[in-house]
C-alpha cells in the first residue's frame, strides 16, 4: 500500500535543488590495492535525504522500467517515513535479492533511466537506496520470523543458482512449492560468485541472501551438473519434480581466433575471474589456487562490458603496473555500467578505445610478450544498432603485455540441450523459451536468463526468473500447458 | 561432504579411495572423471574414475602424490571425507568392436586406462595391455588388468620387475612383429603419451590418449583446459578428455601445464613444512561439516 499523503518534509518545488547524495566510497588509490568493496553505502541520514528528492510521480516510470517491477516509489516513501524494515519488505515483494541488485544493476538503463529528476538534474539514487534498505534489513532482521507458505505438494527443480534461478526459487517457495536448486560448482550464486569480484559484490552479501532463501525453505544442492550428474528427464521421471526451471547462464567463453591465444598469460575472462572470485587466487597462498605474479606487469583486457572492467580492475588489485582496456568501438558504445567506467578511470586504468587486437605475440618460450593491434574508426551502424568499427589501413601497433584477458562474450553451453530430448534451441544453440511465460518446447520445463538470451545482466536474468516463477505457479495450479 | 568409505595405498605414494557418491556412481562411464576439492581453501583438481558401483553408490579413484593437493588428499583415511566431488565429467571413451586394441598404462595412468580396457574387452575386442612403471613396487592393477586383457605385458624402467624398458619398447615390438593393431589407447605421463603418438603416427595406427590439463570448473565454462587440436582450441573437460593423439599439439600442452610451476612449488614447500597443522584444520572442517549435515551436501 502506498502512503496516500506525502510524509516528505521537503516541498516538491525544493526537491530539485537538493543534490543527489554521494555514495561513500574507498579512495581510488587505496582501493586499487585491495579487494574490499569500493562503495561503502549510505548512512541513514544520507539515505533519508536522498529519498526526499523523490518527486512522487503520479505515474512513476521507475516501476515500469524495472525488469522485476520493484515498487520504487512506495519503498522510497517508506524510507522518507523512516520505516526501513517496511521499505525492505516492500522491495522483497518483487525482488528477492535486493542487496545484490542494489549493487550491480545498471540502474541508468532501468529505474533511474526514466526518473523525472534526471531530465533536469541527477536522477534519484534508486540503486543506492535499495542497497541501503537491503543492508539495513540484513543488520536488523530476525530470520526466525520469516514465514513459510503452506505446502502446495508440488516440487520444482531449479537448475543453476545464479540470479535467474535464485529469483525463481524465491518466488516459488513463497507460493508453497518445494524448491530444490542444483548448482554445478561447489559454491552457490553462479555468476554472482564466480564472475563478479569482491570489490563490487562481497561474497558475504551473496551468502546472506542465500541464507535468507534457505530460511524461506529453499533446498540447495551443490556439485550437481545437470546434463551430466543427472538429466532433466531423470529429475522429472525419477526424482518426482513437477516442473524444472533452467537458468544455467551463458556458458562457454568466446575466444578471438587470432594467433597466439594458446600462449601462457592469455586468459578467458571466465577463467581469470573464476580463479580470483570463486577460487580466491588473490589470496594465494592462503588459498591453494595459484595466479601468475602480476606485480609491475602490463595487463590488458579485451572488451568493454562489465566483465571486462571486473577483470582489469582485479588485475590492478593484483599489482599490475599498467592496466589497459582495449575496446574496438568508442567509449559511447561501451556496454559497461557507467559507474564502473568512472571507478576504473579513477583507479588509473587506461582506456584504449577503437583498438582491436589481431595477434598475441610470444616471447619465444611460450609466454605472452605483447599484442599487435589495429586502430579502428566507426563506420555505418551494424546489426546491434551501434556503429561498426572498421580497421584503419596501416595503423598496426604493438603494446608490450604479460597478461591478456579476453572478455568479448560467451556462447551457449550445450550440456543440457544435448541431454534433453525435445528441448528446442535456436541456431546459436540457446534454449528457446517464450519471452512472456519462459516456457520451453518441453512440457513442464521453463528456461530463462543468459541460456535463453545470451550474455545479458543480472537484473534481466532476474526478470526472466520472476516471469518463469509466475508461469510455473500457473502451470502447477492449473495443470494446463 | 563426500565420505571416504575405504582408503588404502596400493603402491608407494599411490592411494585408492572408495567414495560415497551415489549420483556419480549411477552415471559414470569409462573415460570420465570427477573434479574434487579437499577442503575449503583447496583448489579443484580433475581425477579419472577407476570404476564405480551403482548398487553401492560408490566410485573409486586412484591418486598419486605429486603436489600439495594430491599429497593432502592421500593423507586422508577411511572414514574421513572430501569436501566436494563433482561428476562424472567429460565424454566417455568410445567403445566399439574394432578388432585388436593395445591399451597402455604408464604409472598411475593404468588406473585410468583400466575401465576403458575392461569395456573394450566386453565389447569383444582382442585387448593387449601394456603396463609400465618406474619400478616393481609402482606396478599397479596387475591382477585387474590381467582379468580384462587377452594379453598383458609389463615393463619397468629399472628392470626390477618383468621386462626392463618402456611401454613404447613393447609397442614397437608388437608393431615390428607384424601384429595387426586397430587402436592404441595410451594413458600416462605426457612424455609417454607423446612417445606413443610419435611411434604410431608413421604406422598410421589410430591412437587415443587421455589428457589432464589444468582445469577449474570442468563444465566448459572457464576455458582454462584448452588444448590445441589440429591448430584449433578444444576444451579437455567437455570435448575430451580423450583426443586423437596425432592431432594434439603436445608442445602447447606441456607449456600450459607448466604455467603455475613456481606457485605450485611454493605450495608444496609450504605443505611439507606445515603438513600437521593443515591436516588438523582439514579434520576440524570435516567435523564442523559433520555437525552441520542434514542440510545440503
Amino acid at each position: 500500500m502506498s502512503p496516500t499523503k506525502s510524509l516528505n518534509p521537503v516541498p516538491i518545488k525544493e526537491r530539485m535543488k537538493v543534490p543527489r547524495q554521494h555514495m561513500l566510497e574507498q579512495e581510488p588509490l587505496l582501493r586499487a590495492a585491495n579487494f574490499k568493496e569500493v562503495n561503502l553505502g549510505y548512512p541513514e541520514e544520507l539515505a533519508r535525504r536522498e529519498a526526499q528528492r523523490c518527486l512522487e510521480c503520479a505515474k512513476p516510470v521507475c516501476i515500469n522500467d524495472c525488469p522485476v517491477g520493484v515498487k520504487v516509489k512506495d519503498f522510497v516513501q517508506l524510507i522518507v517515513a523512516g520505516d526501513f524494515m517496511a521499505a525492505a519488505a516492500k522491495i522483497r515483494e518483487d525482488n528477492v535479492l535486493p542487496a545484490i541488485t542494489g549493487r550491480v544493476c545498471p540502474q541508468e538503463d532501468h529505474c533511474e533511466g526514466g526518473c523525472l529528476l534526471g531530465k533536469k538534474v541527477q536522477p534519484l539514487g534508486i540503486g543506492y537506496l535499495e542497497r541501503f534498505v537491503a543492508d539495513y534489513e540484513q543488520q536488523h532482521m530476525d530470520r526466525s520470523t520469516i514465514r513459510k507458505a503452506p505446502p502446495s505438494g508440488k516440487k520444482v527443480a531449479i537448475v543453476g543458482s545464479g540470479p535467474s534461478g535464485l529469483t525463481a526459487a524465491g518466488d516459488l517457495v513463497q507460493k508453497g512449492h518445494e524448491v530444490h536448486v542444483f548448482e554445478a560448482l561447489h559454491e552457490l550464486g553462479g555468476v554472482l560468485v564466480y564472475g563478479i569480484p569482491e570489490f563490487r559484490l562481497p561474497k558475504q552479501i551473496i551468502r546472506e541472501q542465500i541464507d535468507y532463501m534457505r530460511a524461506m525453505g529453499v533446498h540447495f544442492e551443490t556439485n550437481v551438473v545437470i546434463g551430466k550428474t543427472v538429466t532433466i528427464n531423470e529429475l522429472m521421471e525419477e526424482e518426482g519434480f513437477d516442473a524444472v526451471f533452467i537458468g544455467t547462464g551463458a556458458g562457454l567463453p568466446v575466444f578471438m581466433g587470432i594467433p597466439g591465444e594458446h600462449l601462457n598469460g592469455v586468459y578467458s575472462a571466465n577463467e581469470f575471474l573464476t580463479r580470483i572470485n570463486l577460487m580466491h587466487a588473490y589470496e594465494f597462498p592462503r588459498f591453494d589456487e595459484p595466479m601468475l605474479d602480476f606485480r609491475g606487469k602490463n595487463v590488458a583486457v579485451i572488451g568493454g562490458g562489465n566483465t571486462a572492467l571486473d577483470a582489469i580492475r582485479s588485475a590492478l588489485r593484483l599489482g599490475a603496473g599498467k592496466a589497459y582496456v582495449l575496446y574496438r568501438r568508442s567509449e559511447a558504445e561501451m556496454p559497461a555500467r557507467k559507474e564502473e567506467v568512472k571507478h576504473a578511470k579513477e583507479e588509473g586504468i587506461e582506456f584504449r578505445v577503437l583498438t582491436n587486437p589481431i595477434e598475441f605475440l610470444s616471447d619465444g618460450k611460450g609466454w605472452l610478450s605483447g599484442v599487435r593491434c589495429m586502430q579502428m574508426e566507426l563506420g555505418e551502424p551494424d546489426a546491434s544498432g551501434r556503429r561498426r568499427p572498421v580497421p584503419i589501413e596501416g595503423s598496426e601497433f604493438e603494446i608490450p603485455l604479460s597478461v591478456a584477458v579476453i572478455a568479448i562474450g560467451t556462447s551457449a553451453n550445450p550440456l543440457i540441450q544435448s541431454t534433453t530430448p525435445g528441448l528446442a534451441t535456436n541456431k546459436r544453440n540457446y534454449i528457446e523459451a517464450d519471452p512472456e511465460t519462459q516456457r520451453t518446447s518441453r512440457k513442464g520445463v521453463f528456461a530463462g536468463g543468459d541460456i535463453v538470451t545470451g550474455s545479458a545482466t543480472v537484473i534481466l536474468a532476474m526478470g526472466a526468473g520472476r516471469r518463469a516463477a509466475k508461469s510455473i505457479h500457473e502451470y502447477l495450479t492449473s495443470g494446463e500447458w | 561432504m563426500f565420505k571416504i568409505l575405504h582408503a588404502e595405498f596400493i603402491a608407494p605414494g599411490i592411494k585408492r579411495f572408495v567414495i560415497q557418491a551415489p549420483r556419480i556412481a549411477r552415471k559414470q562411464k569409462p573415460g570420465q572423471f570427477v573434479i574434487l576439492r579437499v577442503y575449503e581453501e583447496g583448489e579443484r583438481i580433475p581425477i579419472t574414475i577407476e570404476k564405480s558401483d551403482p548398487g553401492q553408490g560408490t566410485i573409486n579413484i586412484v591418486v598419486q602424490s605429486i603436489g600439495k593437493t594430491t599429497h593432502l588428499l592421500n593423507s586422508l583415511e577411511t572414514g574421513e571425507s572430501i569436501r566436494d566431488v563433482v561428476g562424472p565429467l567429460g565424454k566417455a571413451s568410445e567403445i566399439e568392436k574394432i578388432g585388436t586394441v593395445v591399451v597402455m598404462g604408464g604409472g598411475v595412468g593404468t588406473a585410468m586406462a583400466y575401465p576403458t580396457a575392461a569395456a573394450l574387452k566386453r565389447a569383444g575386442n582382442h585387448v593387449i595391455s601394456i603396463v609400465g612403471a618406474r619400478a616393481k613396487e609402482l606396478v599397479i592393477l596387475e591382477r585387474e588388468m590381467r582379468e580384462v586383457s587377452n594379453e598383458l605385458l609389463i615393463t619397468t624402467d629399472d628392470g626390477s620387475y618383468a621386462e626392463k624398458g618402456f611401454v613404447t619398447d613393447k609397442l614397437r615390438q608388437l608393431i615390428d612383429s607384424g601384429t595387426q593393431i586397430d587402436l592404441v589407447l595410451a594413458i600416462g605421463p605426457i612424455p609417454m603419451m607423446r612417445a606413443v603418438a610419435d611411434l604410431t603416427r608413421g604406422h598410421k595406427i589410430r591412437t587415443v590418449v587421455s589428457l589432464n590439463p589444468i582445469m577449474i570448473d570442468g563444465t566448459g565454462m572457464c576455458g582454462g583446459c584448452r588444448v590445441l587440436i589440429d591448430g584449433k582450441s578444444e576444451f579437455a573437460c567437455v570435448d575430451g578428455p580423450e583426443f586423437d593423439a596425432h592431432r594434439i599439439n603436445f608442445d602447447v600442452l606441456i607449456q600450459r601445464n607448466a604455467m603455475y610451476r613456481a606457485a605450485e612449488q611454493k605450495s608444496f614447500e609450504d605443505f611439507q613444512r606445515e603438513r600437521e597443522s593443515l591436516l588438523a584444520k582439514v579434520h576440524a572442517e570435516q567435523e564442523a561439516e559433520c555437525i552441520l549435515q542434514g542440510g545440503e551436501r
